[in-house]
């Protein structure tokens, strides 16, 4: 692999108490590109995620052991408040918040000082034009967030991710809640986004990774249910060549 | 019929008739209110008796102005001191606390509100008049409004507390991760996400407090002094007005019932009744509130 490297993760553990999560993980994240995380329900990937913004550290008892480097610096030394603005997430279930449209996508930059209207404006329209969602909101930006469609509210978690310019989305299944239109909308959309940001997608969806990742990782359990990393590579090889008998056991449904 | 399936049918009833009783009691007192009331509400008039200034049963003067301000005042005093405390208090509850320390802080809220009225107003006859007896104007008697805002604010903090601690903590855990994977800090969530997601229970919450302050009676009169005198600054400091002494609408019927007769006792029942449709008010629109924000 000759792209440069965002996100490096050397040995890495996570403990939650006693059971051990992650074991042992080691992958590097190319910048500018989308690499997918797959593999079985359990099998940690969505923890896995939850690492490069600190967001594991809102449970109590998580432990972590191993180091995680960000354009080679060692994210635990990081402030988290800081990390997670350069390290973006779009959830599961679209979570925007009981707000108006124009109120969820500027509450980053406000909260982060940005208090001019004018600016403001121009962020919440530059982000929900990059989230492909302007044309169809730019009327009601008053409007409350949650009268939108499951697939127009994910574009504004979308956006409202984008509205802080992290380096950085991770999104968690982003499309697992929406219709077979909507999935398809939010794919091309990381497509477009894969240009200025790097992105790392968890899905469960074998077709999702296939069609729209760079790069996948293949995870799955050991036989104490902590979650390892089987394989890694460009998405294309592991697809149709994989070097593990687990991986091809996966894509090919055998199990999981 | 099986045994159990006449139980479980008989248990419907059993509920329903024990249900219908505690409506049936209220409206009974309603009505009982109501109807001792009535010659007073016939023959002092509603404008004067809630625009009237001056109370004098032995002259036929029956104007509860005085005590409808005291009321209100005296709650909007403990609303001012207890509010800003119980949402604190709230919010390290539901936020900000470990588990150990919750564990600690919330049975004690809880036991403020197991604490008898009487026990506050021992309290504050003995600690909290002196104390503010020191304040040095003249007329201060420590008796007086402030007396009895601080106690009541005390006495409202765990009703208050316990609502709005549910109401932040029914706030979906998706709000408060969405914003803080925005980079925010956990305050910022909290006051910028949080706190306005739950805003209609803890509208309720507060409300709920002022029912309960509205209706206070005991440790009122141990404290606020009494006196049927409109409040009044007793100074050029338009705040020294919680100086004042004063009298709430629940105990100008305490302090009085016991040897009223005709239509001073009449006056009195009235009194009830303006009390109770003051609480009514306040109480319902509570529950419209909470339903508004399950709906």
């Amino acid at each position: 692999m000759q792209l440069p490297v965002k996100l490096e993760v050397r040995n890495y553990h996570l403990f939650y108490g006693n059971f051990r999560a992650l074991k042992d993980v080691t992958i590097c994240i190319p910048r500018n590109q989308i690499t997918a995380i797959i593999g079985p329900s359990g099998c940690g990937k969505s923890t896995f995620l939850r690492t490069f913004n600190r967001m594991n550290e809102l449970i109590p008892g998580v432990r972590v052991q191993g180091q995680v480097l960000m354009d080679g610096q060692d994210i635990f030394a990081m402030d988290p408040v800081e990390l997670r603005q350069r390290v973006g997430m779009v959830f599961q279930r679209p979570n925007p918040f009981p707000k108006s449209i124009y109120d969820n996508v500027a509450y980053g930059p406000r909260a982060h000082g940005i208090r001019d209207r004018r600016r403001l404006d121009e962020i919440v329209e530059r982000s929900l034009r990059d989230a492909a969602l302007w044309d169809e909101v730019k009327d009601d930006l008053n409007k409350s967030a949650l009268a939108l469609s499951g697939g127009q509210q994910q574009r504004l978690c979308i956006a409202r991710a984008l509205a802080v310019q992290p380096e950085v989305i991770l999104m968690d299944e982003p499309a697992s809640a929406l219709d077979p239109i909507a999935t398809l909308r939010i794919e091309e959309l990381i497509q477009t986004l894969k240009q200025r940001y790097t992105i790392v997608i968890v899905t469960h969806n074998m077709q999702q990774a296939a069609r729209a990742s760079d790069f996948t990782a293949f995870f799955m359990m050991d036989e104490q249910r902590a979650g390892l990393l089987v394989e890694y590579g460009p998405t294309r090889d592991l697809f149709t060549r994989p070097s593990d008998k687990r991986t091809e056991d996966y894509i090919t449904g055998r199990f999981g | 019929m099986p045994v159990r399936y006449i139980v479980d049918r008989v248990a419907k009833y059993v509920l329903l008739f024990s249900a219908l009783l505690s409506i049936l009691i209220v409206f009974l007192i309603g009505l009982f209110t109501l109807r001792e009331g009535e010659p007073a509400f016939r023959q002092i008039g509603l404008e004067h008796l809630l625009g009237g200034t001056v109370w004098r049963p032995e002259q036929d003067s029956f104007g509860l102005l005085a005590m409808i301000i005291g009321s209100v005042l005296v709650t909007f005093g403990a609303l001012a001191l207890g509010l800003p405390l119980a949402l604190g208090c709230a919010i390290l509850l539901a936020e900000v606390a470990p588990d150990n320390v919750r564990a600690v802080i919330r049975p004690a809220v809880e036991l403020l509100a197991g604490i008898p009225s009487v026990i506050y107003g021992l309290f504050g006859m003995v600690v909290l008049v002196p104390l503010i007896r020191g304040i040095d104007v003249p007329g201060n008697t420590g008796f007086g409004l402030l007396s009895a805002s601080v106690v009541l604010a005390v006495m409202i903090l765990p009703t208050i507390t316990n609502i709005a601690e549910d109401a932040i903590r029914a706030v979906p855990r998706e709000y408060k991760e969405g914003a803080l994977a925005l980079g925010v800090t956990h305050w910022q969530a909290i006051v910028g996400v949080i706190l306005p997601a739950a805003r209609s229970g803890i509208v309720a919450a507060v409300i709920l407090g002022v029912g309960r302050a509205l209706g206070e009676t005991m440790a009122m009169i141990m404290v606020i002094g009494n006196s049927v005198v409109f409040p009044h600054p007793l100074t050029a400091n338009p705040l020294t007005i919680f100086l004042s002494q004063a009298r709430t609408l629940t105990g100008n019927i305490a302090v009085e019932i016991n040897y009223a007769t005709g239509l001073h006792e009449s006056a009195l029942f009235a009194t009830g009744v303006v009390l109770f449709v003051l609480v009514m008010l306040v109480n319902s629109s509570a529950r419209l509130l909470m339903r508004a924000r399950t709906g």
